[in-house]
């Protein structure tokens, strides 16, 4: 493909807190839920932080840290499940708050936790039929679990964004793709607060067939093998289930190593994989291979065989904050406080 | 141009006046202060009314007529005007009142000052006066009022070294002062440790460090100086009055510690009067809030640059001080009705000036200067007057 | 507050927009049409250009609200500043994600962008600039070299987690 990743960046918000302080409020074990998950703590927005706020920090870092000019922008997509409003675009906001309006295209995507791989393939398109110069593809969500439920243990928020171009490409992207069926494990209808899931349903059927298949096809299409691989990052609803599906498929834990950010950080659903791999491309060198497989409910998994190349040397990375330091800091809040934040609280009108 | 003196001057009481209207009470100021002018309401040439918002108080815009015609003058036509200028509506309105004297259009006037605040929830209030500040670059940006002040306070101590028991210290002595004034808001008095310890509003401010939001009404009567005595005993010449302004946000300004409104106002009010600080007996300044006083103190010209506090918090200003700062208790404990504080201040000097201010009484005053600020100082005007002999 | 009225300022509150003097090169922030500062005040009408601000600056005062404005309830206490950017003109706004205990006159900070308020439940939101420290965390001081981290132990991680 001509087109590939040319700067990228990674947003999480400031605050945490751990499943231990959820499962006090609910009488739950949480620090064996956490255990469970594989969830040492996860980040919880300021209540001035939303998918608007999140996608432009990750991108106003990913032009710096490029040198890009925000006017040759021809098209922005924003994946999430958690835009701000239902209907006007996140992308809109996002385009004039980095000052790429308005000779662009923008729209936001859907697709559970997979809308920011989704972004990332439109923009390959868009850019590899050289229709635009560079098109921004941006995973945030500002998840949530309905108080209580399983998810409110890992649902947490941040974002990335990936500039997508063909002119000093860090990270090729050497093909991409995708596996689709119709699968209800994980849905929040119109109107509804808190999306409702099916539970164990979610595991087996849902994420881990769609996850194996689209990798074993992205390996199929480009005659590789786990082996190949010096860096693999898979969409991670928590800390478990990427580390079981690559032990499944062959890799080991080196290789799972940075673009694992779910312990620290919790499920940023459209985020989560894009974070792995800025992660990951902190970390990387050049001519070094990333298997990414992106997963979202109702359900699809996106496939990436990505390599950096040289440029990744002289990539000056040194604009914005490093993904490391999202996962190893942040400040602890009580329940009271982040029921406060995330607007659990039924407020009085005023 | 000629001169213009106070003639009468009439007063609400300041405070929560749950069960009076806008239009009462400014009524009842205004009658008050024509009845001790002792002047016929057919010798009026117009009204000058100070309000700082009442379209978002009480719904109603158009207010100076409307006071006109209650009180029984709309018969006649007279020419009525609002004037608004944040805080300093009132001192406004007295400039205009005082123009039009001098120049002569007219020969008597009543200049009022109302503000009804307590038909709207208090944070309704102070949202409302918050547009006495830049709504666009400061208010939407999560500024307050006293949020404004307070920047201007910790800046003060970072420069200065003003403390916080000298802020505090402001607070105290309008209580005391205030205590004496059966027209204040409070008459309690408050402790150092009271007004240190009291909630934060926005730090180094806290609660006894705001003015309150009042209700009330003031008024006085203008009219040539060349037959005052026709109307009293002891006219009080309007030695000078001065508007200065400076920009609406205080962000735009060089100097965060110093109102340069004042500054500028309160030199070309000394020039006009040809006097000097020093001459001055009694003085009613802006205290919306402790540092308000301190930077009065020091724009005005009796304290240098920096030196409020300590001279604050030693007496200076105190009953017999040079000057005696807020007799009536300011803004602090007398209220602070936004449009009526301007006004109230010159029927405070008026009762000074003509030894009728009772127990609280600056003894031998014959000089007084009233400082009356809009915002965070966009507007400033500063009043001289003078017992005529 | 209409949505229009907001809307037009969006080029200031989301990007810095500023002008500046083209006679004595003084930067404005918000935009303005005529230089304050030179002493050929009507010959500038015409000479103001626009000018993009950095967003870096240092706090000159600020204040722990506690007494919030309208639609900053939830954020009590927040710390509101005077910000002085290196360009020069000063700007109003928020000092977000630090301990209001930290903050101190001369404190480095840049712009953030950040929701301003929300006009109810079914309102428009606005969106606009804060300001955060400058300074990153003490773990990121110094160059970035080739960086070798060492994967946290899971109780060796949520000490640091939390920090």
């Amino acid at each position: 493909m001509k087109a590939g990743i040319v700067s990228y960046g990674a947003y999480v918000p400031r605050y945490r807190i751990t499943p231990t302080e959820i499962g006090r409020v609910w009488g739950v074990d949480g620090e064996g839920m956490g255990q469970g998950l594989n969830v040492i703590c996860k980040s919880v927005p300021a209540p001035d932080e939303d998918t608007i706020t999140i996608s432009t920090e990750a991108l106003r870092t990913a032009l710096i840290r490029g040198a890009i000019d925000p006017q040759a922008i021809g098209a922005i997509y924003v994946g999430s499940e958690s835009h701000p409003y239902a209907v006007k675009p996140t992308a809109t906001v996002v385009a004039q708050a980095v000052g790429a309006t308005p000779n662009l295209t923008a729209a936001d995507f859907e697709f559970a936790c997979k809308a920011g791989t989704a972004a990332i393939q439109t923009c390959l398109g868009m850019v590899g039929a050289e229709m635009i110069r560079y098109g921004v593809a941006i995973g945030t969500d500002t998840s949530q679990g309905a108080p209580g439920d399983a998810l409110e243990y890992s649902a947490s928020a941040g974002g990335a964004a990936l500039v997508i171009g063909r002119d000093r490409v860090i990270c090729r992207v050497n093909r991409t793709v995708s596996y689709t069926t119709d699968t209800p494990d994980f849905w929040r209808r119109e109107g509804q607060k808190y999306p409702s899931h099916g539970g164990r349903f979610t595991g087996e059927p849902a994420y881990f067939r769609h996850v194996t298949e689209c990798a074993k096809a992205m390996m199929d299409a480009v005659g590789a093998s786990p082996k190949d691989y010096q860096h693999v990052v898979f969409h991670q609803p928590n800390g478990k289930f990427p580390q079981r599906v690559g032990r499944q498929l062959g890799f080991n834990d080196a290789q799972m190593r940075y673009g694992l950010v779910t312990p620290f950080i919790g499920n940023t659903y459209s985020g989560a994989a894009l974070i792995g791999l800025a992660n990951v491309l902190d970390h990387a060198g050049p001519g070094e291979r990333i298997l990414m497989v992106g997963y979202g409910s109702g359900a699809g998994s996106d496939g990436f065989d990505l390599e950096t190349t040289t440029e990744i040397a002289t990539f000056d990375r040194s604009f914005g904050r490093p993904v490391q330091e999202y996962l190893d800091q942040g400040v602890e809040l009580p329940y009271a406080v982040y029921a406060k934040f995330r607007g659990k609280i039924h407020m009085g009108e005023t | 141009m000629r001169d213009v003196a106070v003639l009468g001057v009439g007063q609400t009481k300041f405070g929560e006046l749950w069960d009076r209207s806008f239009r009462e009470i400014g009524i009842e100021a205004g009658l008050q202060a024509l009845v001790d002018a002792k002047l016929s309401s057919a010798d009026l040439g117009g009204l000058f009314l100070g309000n700082m918002a009442s379209g978002s108080l009480i719904d109603q815009e158009h207010i100076a007529p409307l006071i006109l015609d209650y009180a029984g003058l709309s018969g006649r036509h007279l020419p009525s005007v609002r004037v608004e200028g944040g805080g300093a509506s009132g001192a406004l309105a007295l400039h205009q009142g005082y123009l039009a004297v001098a120049s002569g259009l007219y020969d008597f006037v009543v200049v009022g000052g109302a503000e009804k605040l307590t038909d709207v929830p208090d944070a309704t209030a102070a949202q409302i006066t918050s547009s006495a500040a830049d709504h666009e670059w400061e208010v939407v940006f999560g500024a307050t009022l006293p949020a404004l002040w307070a920047l201007m306070a910790r800046r003060h101590m970072h420069l200065f070294g003003t403390t916080r028991e000298q802020l505090a210290s402001v607070a105290v002595h309008a209580h005391a002062m205030g205590a004496k004034n059966p027209n204040a808001h409070y008459r309690n008095k408050l402790s150092l440790e009271q007004v240190m310890n009291a909630g934060p509003v926005a730090e180094p401010l806290g609660v006894f460090d705001c003015a309150p939001l009042s209700d009330g009404a003031a008024a006085v009567v203008l009219g040539p100086l060349e037959t005052a005595r026709e109307h009293t005993d002891t006219p009080i010449k309007i030695a000078a009055s001065q508007v200065a302004c400076d920009t609406l946000a205080l962000q735009h300004r060089d100097d965060f510690t110093t109102l340069g409104s004042t500054v500028v106002a309160a030199r070309r009010a000394f020039q006009r009067a040809r006097r000097a600080p020093a001459d001055v007996h009694v003085a009613e300044v802006h205290d919306a809030y402790t540092i308000s006083a301190l930077l009065a103190l020091e724009d005005l010209g009796f304290v240098e640059k920096g030196a409020a506090g300590p001279a604050f918090a030693s007496g200076r200003f105190g009953p017999g001080g040079t000057p005696t700062v807020n007799p009536s208790g300011g803004l602090k404990a007398q209220g602070q009705p936004f449009g009526a504080v301007g006004v109230a201040q010159v029927v405070e000097l008026v009762r000074q000036l003509r030894g009728e201010a009772k127990e609280r009484q600056v003894s031998g005053a014959s000089l007084g200067l009233a400082h009356n600020v809009g915002g965070t100082g966009a507007t400033s005007v500063v009043t001289l007057l003078e017992r005529a002999n | 507050m209409s949505i229009a009225r907001f809307w037009r300022e969006t080029p200031r509150r989301y990007n810095l927009g500023g002008s500046k003097c083209g006679n004595c090169n003084t930067v404005y922030f918000p935009p303005r049409l005529v230089c304050p500062t030179c002493p050929q005040h009507r010959a500038t009408i015409e000479k103001m250009v626009p000018f993009q601000l950095s967003g870096e600056g240092e706090v000159v005062s600020f204040t722990v609200v506690q007494d919030a404005a309208e639609g900053f309830e939830m954020q009590v206490p927040y710390v509101l500043a005077l910000v002085r950017t290196v360009e020069g003109p000063v700007l109003t706004g928020q000092v977000v994600d630090v301990e209001p205990k930290d903050v101190a006159i001369g404190l480095k900070v840049k712009a953030t962008f950040r929701k301003l308020r929300e006009e109810g439940k079914a309102g428009v939101i606005h969106y606009g600039y804060k300001f955060t420290p400058a300074a990153a965390p003490a773990s990121a001081a110094g160059p970035r070299g080739p960086v070798e981290p060492v994967r946290p132990t899971e109780a060796t991680a949520r000490d640091r987690a939390v920090a």
